[in-house]
C-alpha cells in the first residue's frame, strides 16, 4: 500500500481541492482510501460528503480542577505551576493548563482532580471515491499530532482491510507538530505551492523538514500564471532540493465554483482547462518512480 | 492595544491584513509574527533585523552520580519525557513540556534544567512599524511556548498587530489569548465558512471582541456574509479579488504601497476596531 501525503507549508494553496480531485481520478483507476490529516481545520469532507459509519472519541490528557471545598488556599499549586494557569482564588484556567499534573501531585489536601478530557472525535466513513478516515479536533485543544498519527494509522488499516493499494492523505499546513506527524512514513509527498514570496519561503522550510524523513517529493505549482517568474523560482528551488516537478495548474475560478457545489473540479462542468492540468499533474505523480507499486525506496530520490 | 489577526483556514489573507494594518499605522505600531512555523510578514515589511535572540524551553538534565533510580521523575511526568531503563535515566527532550515536575519531585536534587532550542525571535525596524517575529526551529514540534515568548517580547506602549497561525488549536490560542480584539479573516467559500465557524468558537471561548474581514470577497457565494450577520460579527473590510492585488502580493508588495487609497482604508479599519473595543463586550453569543 502506497501513501501519498499532500502538504504545502503555507496554508490555502489548494491542498484540499487537489486532494479531492486526485481522489476522483484514482477512484476511476484501481480505487483508494482517503485520510484527512488536517484535523485542526478539516475541510475535505465538504467535497467528499462522507457518510459516517463509525465515530470514536479522541481522549487527551487530563486537566486540573480544584475542589474549593477541599482547598485550604496554601498556594503550593500556584507556586509550582509554570503556565500561570491557577488564579489567586485557586481556579484553574483550562486554556492555560498544560495538563502536566504537577499541581495535582504536590497538593497536600489532594484537592485537585485530573480527569482525562475528550478533545475530539474521529470517523470512519464512506464516500463516492472510497473509504475515508477523518477527525475533528475540539477548538483550543492540544495533541493534534497524536490525532494525526491516529487517523493515518486507521486509514492505512482500512485500506489494507479492503485490499486498496493507494491512500491519499490531505495534510495540515505549517511545519510543526501535526505536520511532523503527517509526513513520517509517507511513500511520497505532493507539495502544493503558490508562486508568491510567501509560497517560496514556506516551501524552503517544509523541504527542510521533509529532508529529515528521507521521503521523495513532487512539487506542483498552483495558480502558476499569477506570477510566472515566481513559478520559475519555485521550480528551481524544488530541483535544487532533489524534488521532482509534477506540473503547473492555472488560476481558475472553477475551483471555487466547484467547491460551492460540493464537487471536485474533476466532476464540475465548465472547467476543461483546470481538469486537463489536474489530470496531467496526477499522471506525473502516480507514474513517478517514487510512487512505484512495489514501494521500493530509492534514497537517491529523496528530498535533500 | 493588541489586535490579533486570525483565521481557521490557511491562506485567507491573515498576513496581508496584518502587515497592511501595521504599515498603515506607521511608527506607533509593531507587528508580531506569531505564525512561527511559516513566518511571512518580514517578506512584506522587509525590516532591517537589529538583533535576534534564541528561545528555549527547559528540559531536565540528570546527574547520574546523585540519581538513585527511584523513578519518581518518571512517575510524575505525564508526557513520557523521562524514563528509567536499566541503570540509567533517559530523557526524551522532544516530548518535554518544561513543567519542572521532575526537578521538583527528585528527592536527591539530581535533576537540573537546561534549554532545548525552540527557535529564535528577530527584532527589527522598517520605515513604518517595528517588527518582532518568531521562527520555529525546523524539526521542532512545539510552537506554543515560542509564540508565548514572542508575545512577551512586545513593546506595550505600541499598538500591537499579531499575525496568528492558521487553525484553531493551541498555537492559535497562544496568539489570541489576552488580545483586545481579534480580526478574523476569511474568504467567502464553503472552506472559508466552515473554518470561520471554528475560529468564532475559539474567539467566544476566550471572550474577546471580534470583527470580520472578507478577502477575495467576490469569489464564492454569500453564505459567509449571511453567517456574519446572523452571528452579529461586524463586517469591517472587504477586499475584492483583483489580479493586480494578487500579483502585488506574489511579489511581496504591500497593498498600502501598491495603491495608496488602501492606506486610508486600513486606518479606517483601525478606527472601527478602536470603537468596537471601547464599546466592549465579546462577540454576542447568538443561537449558535
Amino acid at each position: 500500500m502506497r501513501e501519498l501525503v499532500i502538504v504545502s507549508g503555507k496554508g490555502g494553496t489548494g491542498k484540499t481541492s487537489l486532494t479531492a480531485a486526485f481522489a476522483a481520478l484514482a477512484a476511476q483507476n484501481g480505487g483508494l482510501a482517503l485520510c484527512d490529516a488536517d484535523v485542526d481545520a478539516a475541510d475535505l469532507h465538504l467535497l467528499t460528503q462522507p457518510a459516517i459509519r463509525q465515530q470514536t472519541d479522541f481522549m487527551g490528557g487530563g486537566k486540573a480542577l480544584v475542589d474549593p471545598d477541599l482547598c485550604t488556599g496554601c498556594g503550593i499549586c500556584r507556586a509550582h505551576c509554570r503556565f500561570a494557569a491557577i488564579s489567586e482564588r485557586f481556579a484553574v484556567d483550562p486554556i492555560r493548563c498544560e495538563g502536566c499534573g504537577v499541581c495535582v501531585h504536590f497538593c497536600p489536601e489532594r484537592a485537585i482532580a485530573f480527569a482525562p478530557q475528550r478533545c475530539g472525535q474521529w470517523y470512519v466513513s464512506e464516500t463516492r471515491f472510497g473509504p475515508m478516515v477523518h477527525a475533528r479536533l475540539g477548538v483550543a485543544e492540544e495533541n493534534s499530532g497524536k490525532l494525526v498519527s491516529l487517523v493515518r494509522r486507521e486509514a492505512r488499516q482500512v485500506a489494507e482491510d479492503r485490499g486498496l493499494k493507494l491512500l491519499i492523505t490531505d495534510g495540515p499546513p505549517g511545519i510543526g507538530c501535526p505536520v511532523i506527524a503527517a509526513v513520517g512514513g509517507a511513500t511520497a509527498l505532493a507539495i502544493v505551492v503558490e508562486p508568491t514570496v510567501s509560497g517560496l519561503h514556506d516551501l524552503g522550510r517544509v523541504l527542510d523538514l521533509a529532508a529529515h524523513f528521507r521521503v521523495p517529493g513532487l512539487v506542483c505549482v498552483n495558480k502558476f500564471d499569477l506570477n510566472p517568474e515566481m513559478t520559475g523560482a519555485v521550480e528551481d528551488l524544488a530541483r535544487s532540493r532533489n524534488v521532482a516537478l509534477a506540473g503547473r495548474i492555472p488560476f481558475d475560478p472553477a475551483f471555487v465554483r466547484a467547491m460551492v457545489q460540493g464537487q471536485t473540479v474533476l466532476e464540475f462542468d465548465q472547467a476543461d482547462r483546470a481538469r486537463r492540468a489536474v489530470r496531467a499533474v496526477w499522471d506525473n505523480i502516480i507514474r513517478s518512480p517514487a510512487m512505484n507499486p512495489a514501494r521500493i525506496v530509492d534514497f537517491r530520490q529523496t528530498i535533500r | 492595544m493588541i489586535v490579533s489577526v486570525a483565521s481557521g483556514k490557511g491562506g485567507t489573507g491573515k498576513t496581508t491584513l496584518a502587515v497592511n494594518l501595521a504599515a498603515a499605522l506607521g511608527r506607533k505600531a509593531q507587528l508580531l509574527d506569531c505564525d512561527v512555523e511559516e513566518p511571512n510578514a518580514h517578506l512584506f515589511l522587509r525590516p532591517e533585523i537589529s538583533h535576534s535572540r534564541k528561545v528555549g524551553t527547559p528540559v531536565p538534565l540528570v546527574d547520574a552520580d546523585r540519581c538513585t533510580l527511584c523513578r519518581k521523575c518518571a512517575e510524575i511526568c505525564r508526557f513520557n519525557a523521562i524514563a528509567v531503563a536499566g541503570r540509567q535515566v533517559l530523557v526524551f527532550a522532544d516530548l518535554c513540556h518544561g513543567c519542572g515536575g521532575c526537578t521538583l519531585v527528585c528527592p536527591e536534587q539530581a535533576i537540573a534544567e537546561v534549554d532545548r532550542e525552540l527557535g529564535a525571535i528577530d527584532f527589527g525596524t522598517c520605515a513604518g512599524p517595528d517588527y518582532v517575529g518568531g521562527r520555529l526551529r525546523v524539526g521542532e514540534a512545539m510552537a506554543p511556548p515560542l509564540i508565548k515568548q514572542v508575545r512577551a517580547a512586545a513593546d506595550p506602549r505600541r499598538i500591537t498587530v499579531v499575525d496568528a497561525p492558521p487553525g484553531t488549536s493551541c498555537p492559535v490560542i497562544a496568539a489570541m489569548h489576552g488580545a483586545d480584539f481579534v480580526l478574523l479573516v476569511t474568504e467567502p467559500t464553503p472552506f472559508g465558512l466552515h473554518d470561520l465557524r471554528l475560529a468564532v468558537e475559539a474567539v467566544r471561548l476566550l471572550g474577546i471582541p471580534a470583527g470580520l474581514a472578507v478577502n477575495r470577497a467576490d469569489l464564492g457565494d454569500d453564505a459567509v456574509f449571511a453567517y456574519a450577520e446572523q452571528q452579529g460579527l461586524p463586517l469591517l473590510m472587504r477586499i475584492p479579488f483583483d489580479r493586480a492585488i494578487a500579483e502585488a502580493y506574489s511579489r511581496g508588495q504591500l497593498l498600502v504601497d501598491a495603491d495608496p487609497c488602501w492606506r486610508g482604508q486600513f486606518q479606517a479599519l483601525y478606527r472601527a476596531i478602536e470603537t468596537l473595543v471601547r464599546q466592549g463586550g465579546a462577540v454576542p453569543c447568538a443561537n449558535s
